[in-house]
């Protein structure tokens, strides 16, 4: 507990008021060598999917389009995650530069920060800022705007296809893909959108070049990252740490001294219990291997004092009222996991019923639509895989 | 013309016709009526040429677009993982006790309604909750009732 073992980086949080020179600095680059020196960082999607932003930014680029727009993605809903909103507190200048160096590079002279509702509040010093940025636009030379959109209590328009339609007047609900959002977003034009992080991470890449960027993390897993850590930790709050640590790493650093389980990637994460902390590290290859597990910086640890049943029960609930309802696996599943995994607890039905819901999952994140219906097995399927007794007795 | 109908003209004018105003545009009706109504939402539709139905899919699909009348402040407790392991429920008890009302009720006054809500983001700092759109955290029983305190005190000024 308290070792720290793993190293602190200070980038994001970095006090650092040069705006306008890094914004002149980086727009006199040409839009080329700006992708290069992107896609060479190995930056990728800070909200937990992970891809490649140089790449996205050039698909973006090179697809045709009446008008583009570059979108930062700021409904930060995961349970457990609370990153963005700091960012957006103290350093929003280093996401605005991020979004209107993406906009000269596709042409875009539009963007837009969807805020969630939640984050109302920050609208008070978010919005000065943003007038503040336009001036910076307005004296190099640049011709872009950004506007904050609000959203209003939906996880689920965090998925980038339910937020477009979100921001088009409509239900969030996620669209077919593909067409991918690099060719068809909001308003059916081709969009960049971004999580607050990513965003952010473009400054320094753009400040200090790729290499600064590279030199931190492992191969894949390239870069610091922020951690929103909280649950039984003496030590709660916002971390920034190198990807490619180790589960057992991180608890020395942050665990009470009585760590079972640690939930990587808020509840649509995975939960990893003791015995699995030395094996499992947290970077993005994960996905192929199953070594590691990508997350979008939310993790919560979890003592012995816990019941494992009590905090499934918790992430089924909330996926029951975020699933917007709109395709059947998602919808009917979400409900019948929390329905199934109390019946087994009261004793209205056998333990080998857990076997079946287990199918039902598998089910869930073959059929589902989007990345909800899909995830919900994550943290199903490793929590009662693990601790199978706690959901029984 | 109703007062809803000068409101929604008002908002239309500043914001456009177009479908993508419509979130701006409920969000404007429901801060300035705490909520916002069936009538509300036909004259929406009329005003932007969107079916009533429209707006009400719209409007019903977000959690925070209050659709019955409410409190001057609406309560909003957390009760995702790291709130609910750290005594959310204490919490809400407390707030059923300053209150007098139950979860999901609006005291006579009309001045409080309470909610749950899902994640806030401020799990380092659980148990947390939202008064309109002002965040408390690290809340303990003994703090909710000062927090009641000074908002029934501000509301009586």
């Amino acid at each position: 507990m308290g070792k720290n073992v793993l190293k602190r980086i200070d980038l994001i949080f970095k006090h650092e008021d040069d705006c306008k020179e890094i914004l002149q600095k980086t727009l006199n680059r040409s839009n080329d060598e700006l992708i290069n020196e992107l896609i060479g960082s190995g930056l990728k999607g800070r909200g937990g999917a992970g891809f490649p932003t140089g790449l996205k930014w050039k698909l973006t680029r090179e697809a045709a389009g009446d008008k583009k727009y570059v979108i930062c993605n700021a409904d930060e809903g995961e349970p457990g995650t609370f990153k963005d909103r700091e960012i957006l507190s103290t350093v929003p200048h280093k996401v605005l530069t991020g979004m209107a160096v993406c906009g000269r590079i596709i042409g875009a002279t539009e963007g837009f920060i969807y805020l969630r509702g939640e984050y109302r509040y920050l609208t008070q010093t978010l919005q000065p800022e943003i007038d503040k940025f336009h001036k910076i636009c307005d004296e190099v030379g640049l011709d872009f705007r950004v506007k904050i959109f609000l959203g209003y209590g939906a996880y689920i328009c965090g998925e980038e296809s339910a937020l477009f339609e979100s921001m088009e007047g409509k239900r969030g609900e996620p669209r077919n893909k593909p067409p991918f959002p690099t060719e068809f977003g909001y308003l059916g034009q081709p969009t960049v959108i971004n999580n607050v992080e990513t965003l952010a991470h473009t400054w320094t890449i753009f400040k200090y070049g790729a290499k600064k960027f590279r030199d931190l993390g492992v191969q894949d897993s390239r870069g610091s990252k922020l951690f929103s850590i909280s649950g039984d930790t003496p030590i709660p709050g916002i971390y920034e740490l190198e990807l490619g640590m180790t589960v057992e790493e991180f608890v020395e650093d942050f665990g009470d001294g009585d760590t079972k389980a640690v939930q990587v990637g808020g509840a649509s994460g995975f939960c990893v219990p003791r015995k699995k902390f030395r094996d499992i590290a947290i970077g993005y290859q994960g996905k192929l291997t199953g070594i590691s597990l990508p997350t979008g910086g939310s993790m919560m640890l979890f003592n012995s004092s816990r019941s494992m049943y009590n905090v499934l029960h918790n992430y089924l609930e909330f996926f029951c009222e975020e699933s917007c309802g709109q395709c059947t696996p998602c919808r009917v599943g979400t409900q019948q996991l929390l329905h199934g995994i109390r019946a087994v607890k009261r004793g209205e039905k056998p333990a080998s019923y857990l076997d079946t819901l287990f199918a039902l999952s598998e089910t869930m994140k073959a059929t589902s639509k989007c990345g909800l219906g899909q995830s919900v097995a994550n943290s199903f399927q490793s929590i009662v895989e693990n601790f199978r007794e706690e959901m029984i007795y | 013309m109703t007062v809803i109908q000068e409101r929604v003209k008002e908002l239309v004018a500043k914001y456009g016709r177009s479908r993508e105003n419509l979130l701006p545009i409920l969000q404007g009706v429901a801060d300035s009526e705490r909520y916002v109504s069936e009538y509300s939402m036909q004259v929406i539709a009329e005003e932007m040429g969107l079916s009533a139905a429209d707006v009400y899919g719209t409007a019903t699909f977000y959690s925070f677009m209050e659709i019955t009348p409410r409190g001057k402040y609406i309560i909003r407790l957390c009760k995702t993982i790291t709130c609910f392991m750290k005594g959310k429920n204490q919490i809400l008890l407390a707030l059923e006790d300053a209150l007098k009302i139950k979860l999901g009720e609006t005291t006579p006054d009309r001045m409080f309604t309470l909610l749950e809500t899902n994640c806030l983001g401020w799990c380092h700092k659980a148990p947390a909750m939202l008064i309109n759109d002002d965040v408390h955290v690290d809340l303990t029983p003994e703090k909710v009732h000062e927090i009641i305190r000074s908002y029934k005190q501000k509301a009586n000024n």
